[in-house]
């Protein structure tokens, strides 16, 4: 565990998560997201937890970014709140 | 309204963070998830018991196979939850497609289209790669499942779903759905008829010829392994194609 190299990450996270609530293009949002769940990797791999970073990775980042893309495509872009 | 939802998060955070003072230091030894019995038992008796080097693999799938068994009934429920909530029959439904979301870039097709092509059968070797090798590496049914549903989603994206409908049709994808958690129950119910407890994979020794108890642990590992992969890429398809097309499983993206 290096600290310089998880408050850098920590950081990116907080300001992932801050920028996929405040956008109101959701499909911008929905990438944001998906960047959220690859720094939630990276933090996850490096406090050695290897198992819950591949999840991640594959549900988190892969899978359910898409899942709220298409979503987005059926409903609508823009967030009215 | 706002106000109360920023206290609320104001307040909920204040007592997460109180709730981290007690916490055990990272890598402590005496934290209960390294120094308890239960789990010390787990990590040094893996390679004894199963053969299994990934410490991660042989609780999820041996020590506390019940566990992942019913998170596998779990995918394949919310996969029934959002069939019954999304699909339509026939009709065709007003379609509203926001002129903002009209995709352009036509003439890049060719090259989405080749390189998604190059890409798929990349992905689904390593996908059973992980799915093979999650005793000895970072892995398994999960994961390996996961990326194999994603290869199907890349399929979809990249040209269309009726595509990958003709490869994995409607019927196929639930049946495998179910099919990957039957596996699953069904090698802890063949342990129960050898004599052993239900998930006891040390039974199918005996009808595994000459294997000796551990390895016959790391094969039934290996066997709901793969019942997990089956049910969470067909569900990972299935919640795909019904959410990109409101369910009425024609065009999509």
């Amino acid at each position: 565990m290096i600290w310089q190299f998880d408050t850098l990450i920590l950081l990116l996270l907080l300001v992932a998560a801050v920028v996929s609530l405040r956008l109101r293009d959701l499909l911008a949002a929905s990438v944001v997201f998906g960047i959220y769940s690859f720094l939630m990797c990276l933090l996850w791999a490096e406090m050695a937890a290897v198992d819950v970073a591949f999840t991640e990775a594959a549900v988190g980042a892969g899978v359910s970014a898409l899942f709220m893309i298409a979503t987005v495509y059926q409903t609508t872009r823009k967030s009215s709140d | 309204m706002r106000l109360f939802g920023l206290f609320a998060v104001l307040v909920t955070g204040a007592l997460l963070l109180y709730g981290v003072k007690d916490f055990p230091h990272y890598g402590a030894a005496d934290s209960p998830a390294n120094g308890g019995i239960v789990p010390r038992y787990y990590l040094e008796n893996t390679m004894k018991d199963a053969r299994v080097p990934n410490a991660v693999t042989t609780t999820l799938a041996d020590y506390r196979g019940y566990d992942t068994m019913f998170e596998t009934s779990v995918v394949f429920t919310a996969g029934v939850a959002i069939f019954a909530i999304l699909r339509v029959f026939g009709g065709d439904r007003n379609r509203h497609h926001p002129d903002s979301l009209r995709i352009r870039g036509d003439q890049f097709r060719i090259i989405v289209g080749t390189t998604s092509r190059l890409l798929i059968a990349p992905i689904q070797l390593f996908a059973l790669y992980v799915l093979a090798h999650g005793h000895h590496s970072p892995g398994g049914g999960f994961q390996g499942g996961v990326i194999i549903g994603a290869s199907f989603l890349l399929l979809s994206v990249a040209r269309n779903l009726g595509e990958s409908l003709t490869r994995l049709p409607e019927q196929r994808f639930f049946t495998l759905g179910a099919t990957g958690v039957l596996i699953y129950a069904g090698i802890g119910l063949l342990c129960l008829l050898l004599g052993h407890h239900f998930l006891d994979y040390r039974a199918l020794q005996h009808v595994l010829p000459g294997v000796s108890p551990e390895m016959a642990r790391s094969h039934g590992i290996l066997g709901v392994e793969i019942g997990v992969a089956i049910t969470v890429s067909s569900i990972m398809f299935a919640i795909y194609a019904n959410l990109s097309t409101r369910g009425e499983l024609k065009k999509g993206l």
